[in-house]
């Protein structure tokens, strides 16, 4: 999902706002074509929602669009707006923004959409905008007020100030005035050295609630006579359930209703722990669907007759592959595979809703809030303005929560309750009817040059591809360019390169984003690759690697770093190893080195983890430096120990014992660099996660000598002979 | 069946069968929705309750059980010394992400501190690892246990810093 920004204009207008204040409307441009309808849509009405809201008394309220899933936005992109309006973050409150893809679309996505670490990208140049029209609008209703020259006021912690007559005066009491003036037709942002927030480690705004326990998530979302509802949806993808014999359920005491659909069954009770007793106590049994022979083997075959049988479209074509071949003096050839992946976030799917004959609320924490609202209204046939859409916090996202299936299951739930229901799915329910990350299998065939360099770079990625679902106007030509993200690309300069993809989608699977997107299947693949060249040329890894980069000075920049930081060479202990990789995925270069020892038994311990990151300019280091920690236990959970897996049809997997997590005692610390850096920010989220799975098995290889060509690490192939 | 339970120094009565998970009480009968769920078999840590000062996990916990016992949860922590202090540490280093397995980490750790008031990291590690956290903050809530001890240790009256129930 590599979109570029084509347009940085921002369409600003203000008005005075319900019950005084002053308002500004902010749209974010959306894509190529779509920019300029929207653009005339917003200047020929007035927009009621924005960025930035002063009232005539109480703190500033900045909303914010993006969502808060433990990534800091809540936090980071307040501080773009603040840095130029001139307030400290403790004089604003955080509001999150209503759905409306008008005025709130992230330009990188399309709508309003988080997600592709693109909420800092996207913003960073019309928020900071944003705040300083705000700004400017109040030193010159200021102005007026005192009849001085503008030029002879300034912005000071939410106030203007007129220096030489040493008055000041707070936004809040030039709100009305301000809201008269005429939008400034440019603004002139602040120059990097005059920033005060941006570039500082800002405390989260959201830290305190949620250490307090009082942090409202979708599944905490209570309001009078909710009822509680507990579900089971079809075991095989897309099977149906046939009529049940609800009264088991119905005697248990609390319980309410038995609510039967076509793919789901749902009891409805006073609490949660009645539901779940009422759904336990219910014998279901399920028609089998065309999907019920389907298992793992199957899958892994056929996509592996589609990688040599299907069709391969260019993806990416660089010289002349065929060509150079004939002059390679040797040539590497190997598959890789990756499994198919669950999200897991800690708090499992739900979603609450009080559907009515004239409207319909939802309560839920939601990565998409226009699609969320959009499905509500389709499925109860409500005009879009009567669905009101609560955005609550999200208890872990990584993808999971780009989709609605949970709003589309509560809401056809809701339609047969009398007043709201919490639809709240178990941790088997959330595991087994997931969005999966798709499994991939991969070929890539190196032609060398004779100093074991490479001269023709080919790719193959044969898998699902999330896009042509989840976004079909952005599939084009059969072409996904999230599934192929990161591959024979950047940082890497080769001189002939084919980069190919075949689509093959799992029968019944749905395959979905997550964290890392195309970047995390792929620099697996890169990564590795590289480990196996450098072996066969008998060059170090880092050296190696470094004779590939000259090309690219960032990237450079965080190996060299991330080397220097872990003691690269320095020598290890038998059966431990270091293993490295380096990345250059939305916008951001990584560089992680991994330390490992290994147990005799093939246990795999990680003992420390060194990133080296050049994200370009930083709007708060703290948030930034938890991305990369979080990130990197998040991909190395998956690396180890994570991968789905059916047998008729059904996933094998349930629960935290058989997908399991790394836990503290086998979590590493992870050091992070961050690199000075004058360039345009980077994404930080899902970087972490991309990068860390090459570094172990690169490590793992130096460790035992073993190289392991498909995820999760199999245990079993590293015990010591 | 009505049960009396007295959580966070309070008593309720609460009308369910007696088997109900504690969990499904303090989140939807009694409304306290600090308390998380996330795996509901003893798995993952983030329902974590103390009952008479022991951490349990509440999923699993049926509310029978709890009856003459003091229960007590994120929402009653902030007022008792060693968790106010974990709370302070926790935000000076700025743990949370999503913070949903928060409240559960917090609570595991307070038992934790108020048992072993100087532990080592195996203590930590042993304390600590049945709660998943899948933000990944680890090593800031180890770093932040042993902040906590340290002011605990160092200067017993004032590391109640900066929080309290608003
Ligand atoms: S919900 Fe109780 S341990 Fe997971
Ligand atoms: S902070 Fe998100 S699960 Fe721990």
């Amino acid at each position: 999902m590599t979109r570029s920004l084509t347009s940085r204009r921002v369409f600003i207008q203000t008005s005075a706002a319900a019950g005084g204040g002053l308002l500004l409307s902010l749209m974010l441009p959306q894509r190529a074509g779509a920019g300029a309808a929207a653009a005339a849509d917003i200047s020929a009405s007035f927009m009621p929602n924005a960025f930035i809201r002063i009232g005539r008394t109480g703190p500033i309220t900045l909303i914010v669009h993006m969502v808060e899933m433990g990534q800091g936005t809540f936090t980071s992109l307040p501080m773009l707006i603040a840095e130029e309006l001139e307030v400290d973050l403790a004089q604003i409150v955080v509001e999150a923004a209503p759905p409306d893809d008008k005025l709130y679309t992230n330009p990188i996505n399309g709508m309003q959409a988080t997600g592709t670490s693109a909420s800092i990208r996207a913003a960073w140049e019309p928020l900071r905008q944003c705040g300083a029209i705000a700004r400017t609008l109040l030193i010159t209703a200021a102005a007026k007020l005192w009849r001085v020259e503008e030029h002879t006021c300034h912005a000071y912690k939410g106030s203007v100030v007129h220096s030489p007559s040493g008055r000041s005066v707070r936004y809040q009491l030039l709100v009305d005035a301000a809201a008269k003036l005429p939008v400034p037709g440019a603004v002139v942002l602040k120059a990097r050295k005059d920033f005060k927030l941006i570039g500082t480690a800002a405390k989260r705004v959201d830290a305190k609630d949620k250490v307090l326990g009082q942090t409202v998530f979708g599944i905490d979302a209570r309001v009078a006579g909710m009822k509680f509802a507990a579900v089971a949806i079809c075991p095989e993808f897309g099977a149906a359930l046939r009529p049940t014999d609800d009264s088991a359920a119905l005697k248990v005491s609390g319980v309410r209703k038995v609510i039967q659909l076509h793919d789901a069954v749902a009891v409805v009770a006073d609490h949660t722990g009645a539901a779940r007793k009422g759904l336990a106590a219910l014998q279901l049994n399920w028609d089998s669907g065309p999907n019920a022979a389907i298992d793992s083997a199957a899958i892994a075959r056929q996509m592996a007759l589609a990688s040599t049988t299907g069709k391969a479209l260019v993806a990416n074509k660089i010289g002349d592959v065929a060509g150079a071949r004939a002059h390679a003096v040797s040539q590497f050839e190997q598959v890789y595979e990756l499994p198919l992946l669950a999200h897991a976030p800690m708090e499992p799917m739900n979603c609450s809703v009080h559907v009515r004959v004239d409207g319909c609320d939802i309560w839920v924490g939601t990565q998409v809030q226009t699609r969320a609202q959009a499905e509500a209204a389709r499925i109860t046939g409500l005009p879009l303005a009567a669905v009101k859409l609560h955005s609550l916090f999200i208890g872990g996202g990584f993808g999971r929560r780009l989709e609605i299936d949970n709003i589309n299951l509560a809401v056809r739930i809701g339609q047969q309750v009398e007043g709201p229901v919490n639809v709240l799915w178990s941790r088997e329910e959330d595991m087994q009817h997931d969005f999966y990350r798709p499994c991939y299998h991969n070929r890539v065939w190196v032609g060398l040059d004779s100093h074991g360099m490479p001269l023709t770079w080919q790719h193959r990625v044969t898998g699902s591809s999330v896009l042509a679902r989840w976004d079909p106007p952005s599939f084009k030509n059969g072409l996904d360019d999230d599934a192929v993200d990161s591959a024979a690309g950047p940082p890497y300069d080769f001189p002939n390169v084919l980069l190919e993809f075949v689509r093959c989608e799992p029968p019944g699977i749905a395959t979905g984003w997550w964290r890392g997107v195309g970047s995390t299947h792929n620099v697996f693949i890169v990564e590795s690759v590289m480990d196996e060249l450098a072996l066969a040329a008998k060059i170090d890894p880092v050296e190696y690697r470094r004779r590939l980069l000259k090309g690219s000075p960032r990237a450079l920049g965080v190996l060299e770093k991330a080397a220097m930081m872990a003691d690269w060479g320095k020598p290890l202990p038998a059966r431990s190893g270091r293993g490295v990789s380096v990345e250059f995925a939305f916008g951001t270069y990584v560089a992680t080195v991994l330390q490992v020892a290994v147990t005799a038994g093939g246990e795999v311990k990680v003992e420390g983890a060194v990133c080296a990151v050049d994200c370009g300019v930083i709007v708060n280091p703290d948030t930034v430096k938890a991305q990369i920690e979080g990130g990197t236990i998040f991909g190395l959970s998956a690396a180890l120990f994570n991968e789905i897996t059916l047998a008729n049809g059904r996933v094998d997997q349930s629960n935290f014992n058989d997908y399991r997590m790394l836990r503290m005692l086998e979590a590493p610390r992870v050091k992070v660099h961050l690199m000075e850096s004058a360039e345009a920010p980077g994404g930080i989220g899902e970087t972490g996660t991309a990068a860390v799975a090459p570094a172990l098995i690169n490590a793992i290889f130096a460790a035992t000598g073993v190289r392991l060509r498909k995820l999760p690490v199999a245990t079993h192939d590293l015990r010591a002979i | 069946m009505s049960y009396s339970i007295n959580v966070n120094g309070a008593d309720h009565s609460v009308e369910v069968e007696g088997d109900t998970p504690l969990l499904w009480v303090l989140r939807d009968v009694l409304g306290m929705t600090g308390t998380k769920f996330g795996c509901a078999i003893a798995l993952c840590g983030a329902c974590t309750v103390h009952l008479d000062g022991r951490p349990v996990r509440a999923c699993t916990l049926p509310v029978a059980a709890a009856v003459g016992k003091r229960v007590r949860t994120i929402e009653g922590a902030s007022s008792e010394k060693v968790s106010a202090s974990l709370m302070a540490a926790w935000l000076e280093l700025e743990v949370v992400q999503c913070g949903y397995c928060q409240p559960g980490q917090i609570m595991s750790a307070s038992a934790l501190l108020a048992d072993k008031p100087n532990p080592s990291d195996g203590d930590i590690d042993h304390a600590m690892s049945g709660n998943i956290c899948r933000c990944g903050t680890y090593q800031r809530i180890r770093a932040a246990i042993k902040h906590a001890a340290t002011h605990l240790v160092t200067d017993g009256e004032s590391s109640d810093i900066a929080i309290g129930t608003q």
